[in-house]
């Protein structure tokens, strides 16, 4: 059956999301994400998953970890305030090491900031916005079809790396409109969880040591009796205060993304060949960058690459730095909707080798090819 | 050189225009072409400037935003104040006549059609304006066929209204051919 017809963003992420084999959602409402939870209010059932409106964000995400330790994949999404209220139970997630799906539509902040306006202002809150040092992997659509297949992939390394991922997506790709054929899903490549199968008589440790970086799960119901806290635990998840077990249980928990940084990358670059100013831009301004260098190339006024990560976290690393010393490169170049927070990862990158310019804006409107087109003739 | 139309309607929250460019986009797409909506609007339901980008191409669309609008079209003057921007040295301008009174003259074509009288006068219901709209725009422009735009209008609308849509989309039609 064709899957032909016109979605909106929001409701490509929870169709995908369904189509990954996602059967729980918990959500809050809130613009500009709220019809992920419409959709998923009235697909759900149609799938045999469960949807529940909770009480508040935070409920939300509690509701969502339940539901992964119970065996199914599971997502809550939110926008802004939203998000910084799942911000504590995100850093639950992590260190329970809890497959789960985070759907963060950017809106203008800080606080409730501009509800109905776009933005890019949560980039370094999805690195940084729970306390403690924790693992992150964060992944940002700049098209409507990538709102569908980076949902895809985001249930794919949750369930591979036994942890929370934040999908990044904003508001003018939530309300985008557009005709897409959405692919049979029995066609999808999808990962699932890696479950434990202790001998009989022995006991479930959700954080062994000894089973590589990222230990099976044991979900509940299973006839295991284990224990998880948001303390720091032993491998039976036990809380502990044995010196040696916290470092080393504190190690593996980052380095099982840190060791798998390049199977995450994924980047997606544009009129690289010819350039001599590299952009890096992600989500839809990087959108806004790839027209930006098609319009200066048709008009022969310049030469501008797009390097356009998908994953921001782990931040793709080494590509980037391969490409400032490829020589090739006058300038750097770091549009975003913000007043600055991808920039601070290229100016890391960078080390001072190429001159950065920017382009910050946060008046709640998109970055368009034209404001790029602008900047560039400016600083260039 | 390839095909590529960038139309933005801008109007007050709760005249209808972002529908109207749902189906533009929804048209376009009817006809084989690449299409994109995007909605611009504020946390009032009802009351504040509102706008809607279409862009049809017949190449993938990287960015859904108008960047060299072909088309202006302005429902209200608080709206038309606000989204006058991204014009091309020809775009195409429709205003709603009594209520956009400050217009900038500024070279582009400009036409300016009493839309809601005429909702209120030929059709008897304000509400029809937005389809209204579409037929001045299908009529004016030639972007999409009427025929495409009817069928577009019609998987969109709500059962039992059609009978009167397609009034509305008529007489925006008839009117836009006589303005051409």
């Amino acid at each position: 059956m064709s899957r032909q017809r016109v979605y909106n963003g929001n409701e490509l992420v929870s169709l995908a999301a369904m189509d990954a084999g996602c059967r729980f959602y918990a959500g809050y409402p809130i613009t500009p994400s709220s019809e992920i939870m419409e959709v998923m209010s009235k697909e759900m059932p149609k799938v045999g998953g469960a949807f529940i409106q909770m009480e508040d964000e935070i409920a939300s995400i509690g509701a969502a970890i339940g539901a992964a330790w119970t065996g199914v994949k599971s997502m809550t999404a939110s926008s802004g305030p939203g998000i910084s209220l799942k911000a504590e139970h995100i850093g639950f997630a992590c260190i329970t090491e809890t497959p789960l799906v985070i759907v963060n539509i950017m809106r203008g902040g800080p606080s409730t900031g501009f509800p109905t306006a776009t933005s890019q202002s949560d980039l370094m809150q999805a690195r940084w916005g729970t306390h403690g040092d924790h693992p992150v992997i964060a992944l940002v659509p700049g098209t409507a079809t990538e709102m569908y297949y980076e949902t895809i992939r985001a249930f794919n390394l949750a369930e591979l790396y036994r942890t929370p991922v934040i999908i990044l997506g904003d508001e003018m790709l939530g309300h985008l409109n557009t005709m897409l054929d959405l692919p049979d899903p029995s066609t999808l490549e999808l990962v699932e969880r890696k479950l434990a199968e202790p001998k009989p008589g022995e006991k479930y440790r959700p954080f062994a040591m000894d089973q590589g970086d990222v230990p099976p799960m044991g979900a509940f119901f299973r006839g295991y009796r284990f224990h998880l806290t948001g303390l720091n635990s032993n491998e039976y998840g036990y809380p502990t205060i044995d010196p040696d077990m916290i470092q080393a249980q504190q190690e593996r928990m980052m380095n099982k993304i840190a060791n798998h940084a390049d199977e995450m990358e994924k980047n997606d670059t544009f009129n690289l060949d010819d350039a001599d100013i590299l952009t890096v831009a992600v989500g839809s301004t990087g959108s806004a960058a790839k027209q930006a260098s098609k319009d200066m190339k048709a008009d022969g006024s310049g030469r501008l690459g797009v390097f356009r990560p998908l994953t921001l976290w782990p931040f793709p690393e080494k590509e980037l730095d391969a490409l400032i010393g490829s020589g090739k490169f006058k300038g750097l170049f770091v549009p975003e909707a913000n007043l600055g927070q991808l920039v601070i990862e290229v100016e890391r990158i960078n080390r001072g080798r190429l001159p950065i310019q920017t382009l910050q804006k946060v008046n709640g409107f998109p970055v368009t090819p034209g404001d790029i087109v602008e900047r560039i003739k400016e600083v260039f | 050189m390839s095909f590529h139309y960038e139309a933005r309607f801008a109007a007050i929250g709760g005249q209808g225009i972002i529908t109207a460019g749902a189906f533009l986009a929804t048209a376009a797409t009817l006809e084989g072409k690449y299409a994109t909506q995007s909605p611009t609007y504020t946390s009032q339901v009802r009351g504040g400037p509102t706008k809607v980008d279409v862009i049809i191409s017949d190449e993938e669309i990287l960015f859904p935003k108008g960047n060299k609008l072909d088309l202006f079209l302005a429902m209200a003057q608080k709206p038309y104040d606000r989204y006058y921007s991204e014009l091309k040295p020809n775009s195409l301008v429709i205003v709603e006549e009594n209520l956009v009174q400050n217009v900038h003259d500024d070279g582009h074509k400009i036409i300016r059609v009493p839309i809601i009288e005429l909702a209120e006068k030929e059709i008897g219901l304000a509400v029809t304006i937005s389809v209204i709209a579409t037929g001045l725009v299908v009529a004016l422009t030639e972007i999409v066929t009427p025929d495409t735009m009817q069928r577009a209008i019609l998987s969109r609308v709500p059962k039992g209204t059609e009978a009167l849509n397609m009034k509305a989309f008529q007489l925006g039609l008839d009117v836009g051919a006589k303005l051409k």
